[in-house]
């Protein structure tokens, strides 16, 4: 039989609180051939994960699969009895869960949890068992594959942890392996490794698979048919090529032609060079201060910007690389260790308590997880009133006005304005919080990763919103996000942190071509695009290896120990230059443009001279 | 392992710390009293000289800070000066009174702590079954039910209706076995039942929290049966949590001791207490209250330094 | 879906129980056959009988009618003592959490070395300091658990301090005032109050406990408590008057228990269907 896998008619319900049920996915049906990948794309709420889950016959807390047949080779699934369940779970059918960090029991070592599904089904002896996993590790580039399993999970990193889930699914030579959103939780550039490495197993062992995504152009890599779901039914089922190509769907053109990068017009070329935000040599982090006033841990060391009236800046950067701290020390919210923030060309004061009403309405903030930046306590005209009342003073009628006013300028019907904040959608929510940082009246909004947590259809039209106010009312943009073709799309001027440096700062044109800094080479490199075969073509500059650690002077490269391009004798001795290109843009690096210009491999060797 | 024993020995740092300041809070609590120890003790009909003298005496003409200094040097030492309404050394009385409350308390935690451990596990490992709402409901009664009914309503049913034992449980050394037994059988009975509902509900608890992690569904999804998943898998991440509920539970039967002391008579540390507090014996008292404390803090360290050592983020 | 039955069950008789002892705590003395003190029997410890449902005392005083008017005491000592600490923690727990850290710190050991003290001894410590009388039994039971409502507090209001919302109000300027009253407390409010109900049981159990050892109320006056003790020489002859009014503290406390309980919403079952 060609089928290795099919689903038919499955549906799954769900409890609500007064003892009924919603139905969550809804007949459902598709087919598998062996040794083929099929993928399920949506946005969250989906139903993506349920279905997945369900192939292996469980469903999350109270959801019941009411009915369907799953059949996975002759077996049909649910009509398996609780022992029936645990000999396909972990031995026939296998996962690998989006957040591995939180998937590993943090008490046990890594090889005793990637083992163990073979000692549970008794598929091979301990000793059989980790050498296959050793195997494993290897297949997936590991580091250390022969002693990487003695660690515990706390011990390796978050890409490394993720490749380890997938050994553990693999480790029983399973015949359909379940992957759940495995990279959305790593950073672009360790996603493209594990991606990597996921595609060399699944098609030398010839592995049919389920590959779970909310990423198209992952999934464009990924997988050999896409199936599109929206709230719980299918959409369209097809071969990748023909959906990312002819999507006969409306849905499915939607979500295409939300993720296809486009140039937004920002309009303002003609507004004066007058710089609103000054940041010059800033240093700032958490814990005591000592005797120097230094931070017990540093985030930002010695970061520099300008943001010009009217413009947007975009702040880009891996996490934990100081995005958001950068944003709160602008804010006020911490207090810088050392280096100048100039408001207008005005120091602006370290502290909340040192700045005035007017210096506070000038600069406002929104953050990333629009759920937990409004007061679930509180109703939307208390939420936008507030502001109103605290910097303009407005009462009564007028702030009523005001508030209806508001609501207008990001979109929403002003009958929201009596609804508690807890009772919109994501997308309202984060329309709110704009209209409260507008309501200020201000002249900077800080974005702190504003369309992050949000699908990519409404975060796209959060885009256009803030393009449209800045066109009508001229405020400025820091604009932080970790995606940077969104930050290309929307940004005048573009700063790359890394570990809190600036590594290389411009206007967006100096972005789309080379020569660009070395990280953010690797960055632009690691997004993937929407076409079968980039992930293969995709020049990867070989991962060096890390330096052996000593003491790392705060002064030298941050990216040293990730450069493909590090020149020995000179990044590991000596503080990188500040360089300004051809084309205006800014780096910190050793290499001269002209190295900078040429394919990975060459310059490497380049270096080597 | 250099930075468990740095972790343990902070620890241990704290809990001195809070033991000093519990010492404080006690200290200056108890000498709130209105009124004056000494004429409090010679009665309304005492000369002025009389008081003065005792006052000397009993040191209570010093300055608050000094007799704080003098009392916590000789509760250090072991010499916490004289009770006032025995005229003993406190240091004799409670050495006389503390083994035997320590045997009452050590008797029930040892019948209490394994059944109600074996409880809350298996009632997680069921969680939202018949029997796991069952024993919920049962244990959020019994935690309610104040410890004299149980111990009247024992008495009651075993010494005055069934005679299988004497209400008073005073075993007096060298008694037999079954003499022992039928002394301690109703105060134990008694302080088992208040306890094992309050630690089981709260180790089930502990349990439940780890079994909604994302790492035990994984082990489901491997194909674990169910007591392999709660055994081995949640288990070993609970027995900080565990430890900790077994510690405050234990705690709750430094109170408990106190009621069931009173009602059988039975000469221990805690009816000394009550004692003292009747009759206005402040350093009996003061010593009596950080007997409690420091037993209290001490279960906190043991189920602090538990957690420690079953944590690898720590351990290795 | 059976068992989800049960547990409304459970949940409704301990509304019926708080309901009724709210009644009581009323109109108690109104309802009671006779007046308080009043010796209705020269027949000490009577069983229960038609003329008295509950027997009689050691005085040969009507049970019932005693029952009536104790509770009123125990129900508005337990009460007023759960309320003193929630609004005390309460307030220490917000202001500690936004103020400085020394503040923040200071305020946390003292709290920490109060809760190093067991309820009941902390209790008997003051009681012997400064006595027993109703108001000073209020504020000894409140005080007694006012660093375990400040610890609740205080955790809430740390983790709410650092959310978004709270973090934007900061940058728009706001004075810790504002910040604790109109973005902090409103969403402290539900947990607080289920934490006062929870303290509320164990202040009644406090207070019954204190009274039982004789260090609660005092004569003339009598809450549950005080019954159990005097009449505890009936115990010998099986008499109500000694389980009953202890009965009576169990009912309530445990009305109070089974309500909060199922208001919290039943337990998460954790493994679903296994
Ligand atoms: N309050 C805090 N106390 C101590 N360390 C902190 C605190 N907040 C953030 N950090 C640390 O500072 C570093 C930078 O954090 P930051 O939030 O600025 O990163 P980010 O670039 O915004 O990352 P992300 O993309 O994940 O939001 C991280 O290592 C983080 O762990
Ligand atoms: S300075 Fe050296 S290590 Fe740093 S980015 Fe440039 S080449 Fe790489
Ligand atoms: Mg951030």
């Amino acid at each position: 039989m060609s089928e290795h896998i099919k689903v038919s008619g499955l549906k799954v319900t769900a409890p609500t609180g007064d003892n009924d049920e919603v139905t969550i996915v809804d007949d459902v049906a598709f087919a598998i051939p062996r040794g083929e990948v099929l993928a399920l794309i949506g946005e969250s709420g989906s139903g993506k994960t349920t279905i997945a889950l369900s192939l292996m016959g469980y469903a999350r807390g109270g959801c019941r699969i009411s009915s369907g047949s799953i059949r996975v080779g002759d077996t049909e699934v649910l009509s398996l009895d609780r022992s029936g369940l645990r000999d396909l779970r972990g031995r026939r059918v296998s996962y690998v869960a989006q957040s591995a960090a939180a998937s590993f029991n943090p008490s046990k070592t890594i090889m005793a949890q990637v083992t163990e599904a073979v000692l549970i089904h008794g598929v091979a002896s301990r000793k059989e068992a980790e050498i296959r996993a050793v195997e494993l590790f290897r297949a997936l580039s590991l580091p250390e594959p022969e002693s990487i399993g003695s660690r515990y999970p706390h011990q390796v990193s978050g890409g490394q942890l993720q490749r380890l889930m997938a050994a553990m699914a693999l480790i029983t030579e399973p015949e359909l392996v379940i992957f759940d959103e495995p990279t959305t939780a790593l950073d672009v550039t360790t996603q493209i490794d594990v991606l990597l490495a996921f595609k060399r197993v699944i098609r030398e062992r010839g592995i049919t698979a389920v590959y779970v995504s909310h990423d198209l152009a992952v999934v464009a890599q990924m997988a050999d048919h896409i199936l599109v779901l929206n709230q719980g039914k299918v959409r369209e089922l097809g071969k990748t090529a023909q959906v990312l190509k002819q999507p006969e769907d409306s849905y499915t053109q939607t979500l295409i032609s939300a993720i296809t990068p486009c140039r937004r017009d920002t309009g303002n070329e003609a507004t004066t060079e007058q710089p609103l935000l000054e940041i010059r040599n800033l240093v700032a982090g958490y814990g005591r201060s000592d005797k120097n006033g230094m931070p017990a841990m540093p985030i930002l060391k010695d970061v520099n910007l300008t943001i010009l009236r009217g413009r947007t800046l975009g702040v880009i950067g891996e996490s934990g690389s100081g995005k958001s701290t950068l944003a709160r020390v602008v804010a006020g919210l911490l207090p810088a260790a050392r280096g100048e923030v100039l408001l207008d060309g005005e120091p602006l004061p370290g502290t909340l308590a040192g700045r005035s009403k007017d210096q506070f309405r000038r600069i406002q903030i929104v953050f990333q997880n629009a759920d937990t930046a409004l007061n679930p306590s509180h109703s939307v005209a208390q939420v936008l009133g507030r502001p109103l009342t605290f910097y303009h003073g407005l009462k009564g009628n007028e702030r009523e006005r005001r508030i209806g006013a508001m609501l207008d300028l990001v979109k929403l019907p002003a009958t929201v304005a009596g609804r508690r904040c807890g009772e919109l959608s994501g997308g309202q929510k984060q329309r709110i919080n704009l209209a409260r940082a507008l309501a200020a009246d201000p002249e900077l909004i800080l974005c702190d990763e504003v369309t992050s947590a949000l699908d990519t259809v409404v975060g796209a039209a959060i885009l256009d919103l803030l393009v449209e106010l800045r066109r009508e009312l001229g405020v400025s943009y820091m604009f932080i996000s970790h995606d940077i073709s969104t930050v290309r799309s929307l940004c005048d001027d573009i700063l790359v942190l890394y570990a809190g440096r600036g590594v290389e700062a411009g206007s967006r044109d100096t972005f789309q071509q080379p020569p660009f800094h070395p990280y953010t080479e690797l960055l632009i490199d690691s997004v993937p695009e929407l076409e079968q075969g980039w992930l293969e073509r995709s020049r990867r500059p070989v991962a060096p290896v890390p330096l052996v650690d000593g003491v790392r002077d705060l002064e030298l490269c941050p990216f040293l120990d990730r450069c493909p391009v590090r020149i020995a004798g000179t990044c590991d001795q000596l503080a990188p230059p500040r360089v300004v290109l051809s084309d205006g843009s800014e780096i910190l690096c050793h290499h001269s443009e002209a190295e900078l210009l040429l394919p990975p491999r060459d310059y490497a060797m380049a270096a080597q001279r | 392992m250099k930075s468990v024993l740095f972790l343990i020995l902070r620890r241990i740092g704290t809990v001195l710390l809070t033991l000093f300041l519990v010492s404080m809070v006690v200290f200056s609590l108890s000498s709130l009293l209105p009124g004056d120890a000494a004429q409090q003790l010679l009665g309304q009909s005492a000369t002025p000289e009389a008081v003065a003298a005792l006052r000397e005496v009993l040191g209570l003409d010093k300055p608050g800070h000094l007799r704080y200094l003098d009392w916590l040097r000789g509760l250090i030492v072991g010499d916490p000066g004289i009770s006032l309404a025995n005229d003993l050394p406190v240091a004799q009385l409670v050495a006389e009174r503390l083994p035997r409350s320590l045997l009452l308390a050590g008797i029930a935690a040892l019948v209490s702590v394994p059944l109600a451990l074996t409880l809350g596990i298996a009632s997680a490992m069921y969680g939202g079954t018949r029997v796991d709402r069952f024993l919920n409901t049962l244990t959020l009664t019994m935690v309610a039910i104040p410890e004299f009914l149980v111990a009247t309503t024992l008495v009651l049913v075993f010494a005055v209706k069934l005679n299988w034992v004497s209400a008073l449980s005073y075993a007096p050394p060298g008694a037999s076995f079954g003499q022992f037994i039928a002394a301690y059988a109703l105060p134990v009975l008694t302080l088992f039942f208040v306890l094992v509902a309050q630690m089981a509900r709260m180790s089930r608890a502990a349990v439940l929290d780890q079994l909604s992690q994302p790492y035990v569904e994984m082990a489901v999804l491997k194909g674990a049966s169910l007591p392999r998943v709660v055994l081995r898998h949640a288990l070993p991440n609970a027995i900080g949590p565990i430890a900790n509920a077994v510690a405050l539970s234990l705690s709750y039967l430094l109170g408990g001791v106190i009621i069931v002391e009173v009602i059988f008579n039975y000469p221990g540390i805690a009816s000394l207490m009550v004692d003292s507090v009747a009759n206005r014996d402040m350093p009996l008292l003061q010593t009596c209250a950080m007997i409690f404390c420091a037993a209290y803090l001490l279960l906190v360290l043991i189920a602090d330094i538990c957690a420690i050592v079953s944590n690898p983020k720590l351990r290795t | 879906m059976n068992l989800f039955r049960t547990l409304r069950l459970s949940g409704s008789i301990g509304l019926i129980l708080v309901i009724f002892w709210l009644a009581v705590a009323l109109a108690g003395p109104a309802l009671a056959p006779h007046p308080l003190g009043e010796i209705v029997d020269y027949d000490v410890f009577l069983p229960m009988s038609s003329t008295y449902p509950m027997g009689t005392d050691y005085l040969g005083r009507d049970v019932l009618s005693r029952i009536l008017y104790g509770a009123r005491f125990t129900i508005t000592i337990g009460a007023a003592a759960a309320i003193f600490a929630g609004i005390l923690g309460t307030a220490l727990g917000i202001f500690a959490a936004v103020s400085s850290r020394m503040v923040d710190e200071t305020l946390s050991r003292f709290m920490d070395a109060l809760s190093a003290i067991p309820g009941k001894i902390l209790a008997l410590v003051m009681i012997a300091a400064l006595g027993s009388s109703v108001a000073l039994l209020i504020m000894i039971i409140g005080v007694s658990y006012t660093p375990g409502c400040y610890r609740i507090a205080r955790s809430l209001a740390v983790n709410l301090n650092q959310m978004d919302f709270v973090q934007v109000a900061r940058a728009r300027g706001e004075g810790r005032f504002y910040l604790a009253r109109v973005e902090i407390f409103p969403n402290m409010i539900h947990p607080m109050l289920t934490d006062v109900g929870l303290r509320f049981v164990w202040a009644v159990l406090l207070l019954s406990s204190l009274s039982f050892i004789g260090l609660g109320m005092q004569p003339p006056d009598a809450d549950l408590g005080s019954l159990v003790r005097e009449n505890i020489s009936g115990l010998a002859e099986g008499a109500p008057a000694v389980l009953m009014p202890a009965v009576a503290i169990a009912l309530l406390t445990i009305g109070v228990n089974l309500l909060i309980d199922s208001l919290r919403g039943q337990a998460k079952t954790a493994t679903g269907e296994v």
